[in-house]
């Protein structure tokens, strides 16, 4: 039996299964199982690929090439899998951001190798290689900014921020084109090193002077541009499984980031261009100082706590950063304990990504029903007794559904304002990703428990304890 | 490779990766994004395709063994992350409370 039939046969079984893999992480239910088909697809792609060449007249791997193939295999997936299993939780964005570059990189590397080495001189292999090495270029540098961004070993620099930014990455996009075009006629080897060095500072100038809340928004895009990168590999090394693989993630990245976008009321354009949105509202000066604000004790908390029968969690990125979810999860425990009715309000984009606070509190061990989208649980805000907020700010500001000139308005927020009380924990006044004043802490049953979540809540817990609460 | 092929396999890939991910439960979201991400890793087959066909041309094998370490660092970290999330979703619901 002829050996390609036989790779094509396997090529679509992993096709088909990445598929359904794909689509099986999109049910809670499948999710689990669907990353191990995934993971199982591509392995059988691998498979098919050495099928091909091992039973091929004329073919064969030379022990050479097994020796490169063991050490790149080896170094590759052995530090992949570290990182993997030891990175915390709560990195995951940046965790992510890193990963992906590293699959842009290879695309990039296949595409310098395949137009040193390998060029078979056809238009449409040229082309493919361009734009391997342009969008490969890109993804890396860019996912690499991004992840730097977010575990804060870069800030955005001021200038960034000003018009000047987008005439330099204007003049370096002219430059990548310029290049791009002149290798399309002639390829040699200076162009393509221009080529390479101006997409990868194109891809630093586009990511760096994006805004911390925005950057998952930049990681989905990269995300689908290494999809992208890996299809165009595929039309560099004549796979159509490459080609097929590469498509779904870049179309399936493209769809994500328009969500994402959505649930933070925010256009791809501006999160682009527009630079942070602290900028912005500083111009907009939309709101000026507080006037109301009610701030209380622990212990004043506690008591309210104690009295309740219904009380709402709404978790933000405060409690990432405080890493306070396991604290969090005993106070519910204790709250529980006497027939106190918790459940915790998720809004989409609570946190630094979409499903970030899920994540973190399964950590944490909170039962799924308990969590909330934002759709279910906006009606119960008006019959529920309290709300703790948690390091969020902008997802509770009221200011997006009252003040049509404020920048987060239209924005979807949890009412938590309905409720009879509402306790901040914030560690100060500070304003929130967007910039913004925050509306809610103004409002006369609202009051703010200042200090780092962590703390007030274990202090929380000892005051519970002290009140009786949860003894029986 | 025939390239007029290519591209309907190109066109077909995309629209499959638009009705796939249609509806996502934003929870699913993160994960979603990672195990795509190590989806993207399947340039691995190009690094391994460069290497197979390299014969002894030494640049050219540690170009692809390099492209190879960095799309499998892709792939298995990618895949080991998202199991990671996942495996607190499939978690038990802790026992009832008394």
């Amino acid at each position: 039996m002829d050996v390609s039939l036989i790779q094509s046969f396997i090529n679509l079984i992993a096709v088909l299964l990445l598929a359904l893999g794909i689509k099986g992480l999109s049910k809670v239910r499948s999710a689990k199982e669907a990353n191990r088909l995934a993971a199982f697809a591509m392995f059988l792609s691998i498979i098919g690929l050495l099928t091909y060449y091992l039973g091929k007249p004329g073919e064969g791997i030379t022990q050479q090439s097994w020796l490169w193939i063991i050490i790149g295999t080896f170094v590759g997936s052995l530090f992949g899998a570290i990182l993997a299993k030891r990175v915390p939780m709560t990195s995951m964005p940046e965790t992510v951001a890193l990963f992906n570059g590293c699959g842009g990189m290879s695309s990039l590397l296949v595409a310098i190798g395949v137009i040193f080495f390998q060029r078979n001189e056809t238009f449409i292999q040229d082309i493919s290689i361009l734009i391997s090495i342009f969008v490969g270029s890109i993804t890396f540098s860019g996912s690499i900014i991004a992840m730097a961004k977010l575990q804060g070993w870069l800030s955005t620099p001021s200038w960034t921020q000003s018009k000047i930014r987008h005439l330099i990455n204007i003049s370096i996009a002219i430059i990548s084109l310029v290049a791009f075009l002149n290798l399309i006629q002639s390829v040699n080897t200076s162009t393509i090193w221009l080529l390479v060095i101006s997409s990868t500072v194109l891809g630093i100038g586009v990511t760096l002077p994006i805004g911390g809340a925005d950057m998952p928004v930049v990681i989905s895009l990269l995300n689908s541009y290494s999809g992208i990168a890996a299809a165009a590999a595929g039309f560099v090394v004549g796979s159509q499984l490459l080609i097929v693989a590469g498509a779904m993630v870049g179309a399936a990245g493209l769809i994500l980031t328009q969500v994402m976008c959505k649930g933070m009321n925010r256009s791809l354009v501006s999160v682009l261009f527009g630079g942070t949105l602290s900028s912005q509202s500083k111009k907009l000066d939309s709101g000026g100082e507080y006037t109301n604000i009610t701030s209380c004790s622990v212990e004043e908390c506690a008591l309210t706590l104690e009295a309740a029968n219904k009380v709402i969690i709404v978790p933000g990125y405060g409690l990432a950063v405080a890493q306070a979810q396991h604290t969090l999860r005993e106070v519910a425990k204790i709250l529980e304990q006497n027939d106190i009715d918790v459940s915790y309000a998720i809004h989409p984009v609570a946190g630094r990504m979409p499903g970030h606070m899920n994540v973190l509190l399964a950590e944490a061990d909170v039962p799924y029903e308990q969590l909330k989208e934002m759709d279910n649980i906006n009606p119960d805000f008006p019959a529920t007794d309290v709300v703790l907020v948690l390091g969020a700010n902008d997802v509770v500001n009221p200011q997006a559904k009252s003040d049509q000139n404020s920048p987060l308005y239209g924005m979807p927020v949890l009412d938590v304002q309905e409720a009879r009380t509402v306790f901040v924990i914030k560690r100060g006044m500070s304003a929130g990703y967007s910039g913004i004043k925050n509306d809610l802490f103004d409002l006369p049953n609202t009051s703010m428990v200042f200090g780092d979540a962590k703390k007030v809540l274990s202090e929380l817990m000892t005051e519970l304890k002290e009140l009786g609460v949860g003894a029986k | 490779m025939d390239f007029a092929q290519a591209f309907w396999v190109l066109l077909l890939g995309s629209l499959l990766g638009l009705e796939l991910i249609g509806k996502v439960p934003p929870t699913l979201h993160t994960p979603l994004m990672s195990g795509a991400n190590a989806v993207s890793g399947i340039t691995m087959l190009a690094a391994l395709t460069l290497i197979i066909t390299a014969k002894n041309n030494l640049p050219l094998l540690i170009i692809g063994s390099i492209s190879l370490g960095f799309a499998l660092f892709n792939v298995v970290g990618g895949f080991v992350v998202t199991d990671r999330m996942l495996a607190m979703f499939n978690r038990k619901p802790s026992k009832k409370l008394k």
